[in-house]
């Protein structure tokens, strides 16, 4: 089962060399747009760092000054030696405690507000980017884009200013050692950066496996959403073991990708423990030999010793934030492609292009949503203003695309669509939206009241409109009958309604607008003949205001326009009045009186059996 | 029902999950005891090095004669030789740590996946949509990823503190009380603290589901929006979605870092009675300097768990939260239940239905309520092997008759049997590849025609599904397609238009070959000439089976042996086309000449 996405991800993309660089620019420009909460997080991270360091040497010249005498044979203690410490150490702990607060609240603050940011910016995208983007991309696709994508991103920001910390806090250590000891601090020169490389490696060894169950992790969601989409078809065919083999294969290859990750985690994880415990016992046999020398004392060796062991754990935060950047990178690239992405269909600047019904005209236009497969050719007719016209043809001969064309979701490849003899792409959105207006054939209900799904908050559109919409839609009864009227919350999709009650209300949502074109695409096939006709009748004495296309089967919905146009294949085949259609295009008269021929053929048939049974009672009889 | 419920922010208690979560995988126990082993090994491995530094300092260091060289050398060989050891038994630890885990995980996700499918198709729709994804989805990938980075962590290192405990306790059992002493209040202050922090922490998850329903509605609706221009009033609500999971995220995230930083205070207070307690206790003569000093450096192991735990609580309540959520789905009963292994098969040959008082009203809001019933009593026989079409308007209750009769949702009252068996008896196995319904709108997966037709009959050959084509009159149309049967139908089908969806979904229920086919407004979006070519074939093909046809085209009701006429709940009339137009002023009569109207 293909989609777009899972080709994207199949490159690959974020492996070793460069991921670390582009994880540096990726953190970068979150630094830009966060500085202040970076920096407050940064000065924590110091603080708590240098108090980290600080609270080593503290250690050790509590022991020299004051343990080393206390317990040397015949020393003692003074009280006031003693609160001295404990008040020094429980300082410094309070202001780790600040450096904390510090640290995590401005990196975490950053990371959610660099989330909300790429939020609003990729679901704004979302909404400026036209339908021949949103047809190329997975609904689930665009949804991780807008989530996990973005959160993958950020990812690596709330330990960034902690590992930053540490930065400061490893280079105020050496110094710090250095100016206790030469020897000692070259220990630390070697345990540090091998530290450093060992987390380097460990991060590009680890790109290619995180960045596969990534990819895995995708293709596993996009079979969940789409075997729970269907999953009355599922349930109704019995093919719950098919699928669950389906997704368990996907599921065992994003397990063993997990395992893979976590076995090198497994080798590097103690490792990076250890070493910082061999620094440790590295600074004791060298400290051993300092002291030896007399080039040290004993406190000095055990401050050296506490500060290794005090490191051992800042420095993992510079691993966390490394071990997060190729998926903060894979995260970013799909961010980005969103933001970046091109083919928006720019609005002009035309306003109105009149008053009272307006008039559609396509002129030799040709679409195709891929471009090896064209769906409409040559298409060309004129609706004049005012009339009605329904627009006829075979299963899948392209009316749809007709009807979104005309509403300008879609631009022609060739050829123009005029309102008003004015090609569309010169109107404004406002122009657009408030002239036409395209009642879909599978009706969209937004999560909000049944006021809200009407009105859309436009102008205009008050109570007492809402209400005359709904009388012209025939929604008026049931949604009186609602347990709150107008007030009633729909539920995502509608899921409160049902098929013909979803399609009224979205026809009243057109209505409302009072637009000067209305476009029904088949917008009333779950809605039984008899409030069909009703519909019909009212939109017959409204639509003085409006012209209308209506795509149809229904031989009433035919008779209420004034033209219709066929078309086959993608093709205008014929335009004229519906007797003229009627009389020269055989299709066309195949196709709307195919009920009464099938009725015309029954009835024949029934007839003939009735003489076979006739016939049959007259043998019986004569025997 | 309780799958209605949205996960309320309600706190998860971390140790009750846990306990439920082993108990629903038992995998997770997989050679656990070896596991641990490893751990307590690889966990000495940190206190190895204090141990060291105190016998250096007290058998190397401080002796008399100054630094002996030796002395140092052999405990750091020794030490060095401990972690070679215990590092090597971390590899292996984590190594069958992460195997055992993560094919328990894998399993749970499948069988959660399972489940879902097997929830009747009410619960189903209950939910959110992208809700039950993610409980298959993002819910497990939490747990993962925890477990890889904050879990192991926390693992580890309570084991240090365990350890580490013990060493302080063989050095000085006093001191170690004062440790955990200036440890308690902590302790209690952040016990307090992790009911708030529960909740805050399930707020910021319900907000995130919150936020993806509108990102969901904009994505899926963008034609909408583009087409009324209201994208502003769609952004604006998306915005508030987006600002208000930030702004519970922000309150999780103070909860948290005021709780932990207890932990810190707490540490200080160790570190400094330590340093008071430890001295007059040398002084005493009860500890040396080396074990004072090895005590200090324990301490330190001791606290950093503790500021461990602060960066990865936030990654261990979103996994707790998580695991809970899926083991909820887990065990929700599916109210339309597959009777299984004590169900029985239907009888062969063709099926006759009988209703027998059958009422139904939806689930309303609370659990075990009901709304108001939408069938009433409703009693019919429908002999083997005919075809009736079931008419009535919107909201009659046609199609939850449909629903009844397939055993999607299960009547309030009364039973529905096929060929005397009790459809509630039969196992799912039996019922499902005899009774297919095709629903109004035609879901396809996306994949190709052909793959979608094969999702009923994956053995079909290309020969039969090009003959399956051929039989019901669609072999011109599906050829006519630029790549014929391999056409990619794209999501949800939707690069097909609606009527040809409503095709291929046709044929895909057509080589299922049912002995009783529901078909629930199957051909609303087709034009006329074709659906009435495929009644005709229909016809040809369903005389060996019974069909029960949804309909509000009365050309399907003309065509069937009988018609049943639902209103309010209530059959009110049934007979042949033929008849029922004859009985003036019934609601048949009255459809069909509204029918008639708009058709001719």
């Amino acid at each position: 089962m293909t989609t777009d996405e899972p080709a994207e991800a199949a490159k690959p993309q974020v492996t070793g060399r460069d991921v670390l660089a582009r994880g540096a620019r990726v953190m970068w420009r979150g630094i830009r747009d966060e500085p202040r909460r970076f920096t407050i997080a940064v000065v924590g991270s110091c603080l708590f760092g240098s108090l980290v360091i600080g609270q080593a040497f503290v250690v050790g010249e509590i022991i020299e000054d004051v343990v080393e005498p206390a317990l040397a044979p015949g020393g003692s203690v003074t009280a006031r030696a003693l609160v001295l410490s404990a008040v020094a150490l429980i300082a410094m702990g309070l202001g780790r405690v600040l450096g904390i607060f510090g640290r995590r609240l401005g990196a975490g603050f950053m990371q959610f507000a660099l989330q909300a940011r790429y939020r609003h910016e990729v679901t704004g995208r979302y909404l400026r980017l036209p339908l021949s983007w949103h047809q190329r991309h997975a609904t689930g696709t665009l949804l991780s884009n807008a989530n996990s994508d973005v959160e993958a991103a950020w990812m690596p920001v709330a330990p960034l200013p902690f590992a930053v910390g540490t930065v400061f806090m490893l280079i105020v250590a050496v110094t710090a050692l250095f100016l206790v000891d030469w020897a000692m601090a070259l220990v630390g020169l070697v345990v540090f950066p091998v530290l450093f490389v060992m987390n380097v490696v460990f991060s590009r060894r680890m790109a290619p496996r995180t960045a596969r169950a990534q990819h895995l992790r995708a293709e596993v969601s996009a079979i969940a959403h789409e075997s729970f989409d269907g999953a009355l078809v599922v349930k109704t065919m019995g093919r719950e073991d098919l699928e669950t083999r389906r997704f368990e294969a996907r599921a065992q290859e994003l397990r063993d990708a997990l395992v893979s990750v976590g076995r090198l985690r497994g080798l590097f994880d103690p490792l990076m423990e250890s070493l910082p415990f061999l620094g440790t016992l590295a600074a004791l046999v060298v400290g051993a030999w300092r002291l030896q020398a007399g080039a040290i004392d004993l406190g000095q060796l055990i401050q050296v010793t506490f500060l290794f062991t005090v490191l051992a754990f800042p420095v993992r935060a510079i691993g966390w934030v490394l071990g997060d950047l190729p998926r903060a990178v894979a995260g970013w690239d799909r961010v980005e492609r969103v933001l970046q992405a091109t083919g928006e269909m720019p609005y002009g600047t035309g306003g109105a292009t009149g008053t009272g019904p307006a008039q559609l005209s396509f002129q030799q236009v040709h679409f195709g949503y891929d471009t090896g497969q064209p769906v409409l050719h040559n298409v060309s007719f004129t609706i004049p203003a005012g009339r009605t016209v329904a627009l006829v043809g075979p299963t899948g001969s392209g009316k749809s695309t007709i009807a979104t064309l005309a509403t300008r979701l879609l631009d022609p490849q060739h050829g123009t669509v005029a309102l008003d003899g004015v090609d569309v792409r010169e109107l404004s959105a406002a122009a657009l939206a408030s002239t036409v207006a395209l009642v879909p054939q599978i009706a969209f209900v937004f999560d909000d009241t049944v006021r809200g799904n009407v009105a859309l908050d436009r102008p205009g559109t008050d109570d007492d409109r809402v209400w005359q919409s709904l009388t012209t839609a025939q929604a008026d009864t049931f949604v009186t009958r609602l347990p709150e009227g107008l007030d009633t919350a729909l539920g995502e999709r509608g899921t409160s309604l049902s098929g013909g009650q979803r399609q009224r209300v979205t026809l009243a949502r057109a209505l409302a607008g009072q637009p000067r074109l209305l476009i029904l695409d088949d917008a009333t096939s779950a809605v039984d003949p008899r409030v069909e006709a009703r519909i019909l009748a009212s939109l017959r004495g409204a639509s003085h205001a409006a012209s209308i296309l209506v795509v149809a089967y229904r031989r009433a919905t035919i008779a209420l326009a004034d033209e219709v146009i066929y078309v086959e294949q993608g093709r205008v085949v014929a335009h004229g009045t519906h007797d003229e259609l009627l009389s020269t295009v055989t299709g066309y008269a195949d196709l709307v009186t195919a009920y009464e021929k099938a009725e015309a053929e029954r009835e024949r048939d029934t007839g003939y059996d009735s003489d076979d049974a006739a016939s049959v009672r007259e043998e019986e009889v004569a025997a | 029902m309780t799958a209605q419920a949205e996960p309320k922010a309600q706190p998860t208690g971390t140790f009750r999950t846990l306990r439920r979560g082993l108990a629903l995988s038992p995998e997770l126990r997989a050679g656990l005891a070896g596991t641990v082993a490893l751990a307590l090994v690889s966990m000495v491995g940190r206190a190895a090095v204090p141990v060291a530094i105190q016998q250096g300092i007290d058998k190397g260091l401080s002796v008399a004669g100054g630094p002996d060289m030796a002395v140092i050398l052999r405990i750091v060989a020794i030490t060095v030789g401990i972690l070679a050891i215990t590092t090597t038994c971390g590899y292996f630890m984590m190594r069958r740590l992460f195997t055992v885990s993560e094919t328990a995980l894998a399993n749970l996700r499948v069988r959660a996946f399972r489940h879902i499918h097997d929830l009747s198709m009410l619960h189903q729709q209950s939910e959110r949509r992208g809700t039950l994804v993610s409980r298959v989805t993002s819910d497990i990938d939490t747990i993962t990823q925890f477990l890889q980075w904050g879990g192991v962590i926390l693992l580890v290192n309570g084991g240090q503190l365990v350890v580490t405990t013990i060493v302080m306790s063989v050095y000085s059992w006093k001191l170690t009380l004062v440790v955990l002493a200036a440890f308690l209040p902590a302790v209690v202050v952040i016990r307090a603290f992790q009911k708030r922090l529960g909740g805050a922490y399930a707020e910021s998850r319900r907000r995130i589901g919150v936020m993806l329903g509108a990102v969901s509605e904009s994505v899926v609706g963008a034609s909408v929006i583009r087409a009324y221009g209201i994208s502003e009033r769609s952004g604006a609500k998306l915005s508030e979605t987006i600002d208000d999971y930030q702004r519970a995220q922000r309150r999780a995230m103070r909860l948290s870092v005021t709780s932990f930083s207890t932990g810190e205070i707490a540490a200080a207070l160790a570190l400094s009675a330590v340093v008071v307690v430890g001295t007059l206790l040398g002084v005493d003569g009860q500890i040396s300097l080396g074990e004072l000093t090895a005590y200090l450096f324990l301490v330190t192991l001791f606290i950093q768990p503790v500021q461990i735990a602060t960066e990865v609580l936030n990654e261990l309540q979103n996994a707790t939260a998580g695991w809970s959520r899926v083991l909820d789905v887990l065990q929700l009963q599916p109210d339309v239940a597959d009777p299984a292994h004590n169900g029985v098969d239907l009888p062969e040959g063709p099926l006759d239905v009988r209703f027998d008082q059958v009422s139904f009203a939806y689930p309303a809001g609370e659990p075990g309520k009901t709304g108001p019933r939408v069938l009433h009593e409703v009693h019919l026989d429908i002999p083997a092997k005919t075809r009736v079409a079931v008419v009535g308007e919107t909201g009659s209750g046609k199609t939850t008759f449909a629903k009844l009769l397939t055993r999607l949702m299960d009547p309030t009252d009364g039973a529905v049997h096929l060929s005397g068996t009790p459809l509630t008896s039969v196992r799912f196995g039996s019922l499902r590849s005899r009774v297919v319904m095709v629903p109004q709108d035609g879901f396809l997966f996306d994949a190709s025609i052909a793959d979608n037709v094969r999702f009923a009959r994956p053995d079909l050959t290309d020969e039969q599904l090009t003959a399956a084509f051929a039989e019901l009159g669609l072999l011109d149309w599906v050829q006519g397609l630029t790549n014929g049967l391999d056409t990619q139908v794209g999501e949800r089908g939707e690069a097909l238009s609606v009527g040809e969806r409503q095709l291929v979904a046709l044929v895909r229920a057509y080589v299922a070959d049912p002995d009783l086919l529901v078909l629930d407004e199957a051909t609303s979006a087709v034009d006329p000439a074709t659906e009435v070519r495929l009644q005709r074939t229909l016809d040809a093909v369903t005389r060996g089976r019974t069909t029960v046809a949804i309909a509000h085209r009365l050309s399907t009701a003309q065509a069937a042996d009988e018609v049943i006429v639902v209103d309010r709940g209530v059959v009110v009339q049934r007979g042949p086309h033929d008849e029922l137009v004859t009985h003036p002023d019934s609601i048949y009569a009255k459809l069909y000449a509204s029918w008639l109207e708009q058709t001719r």
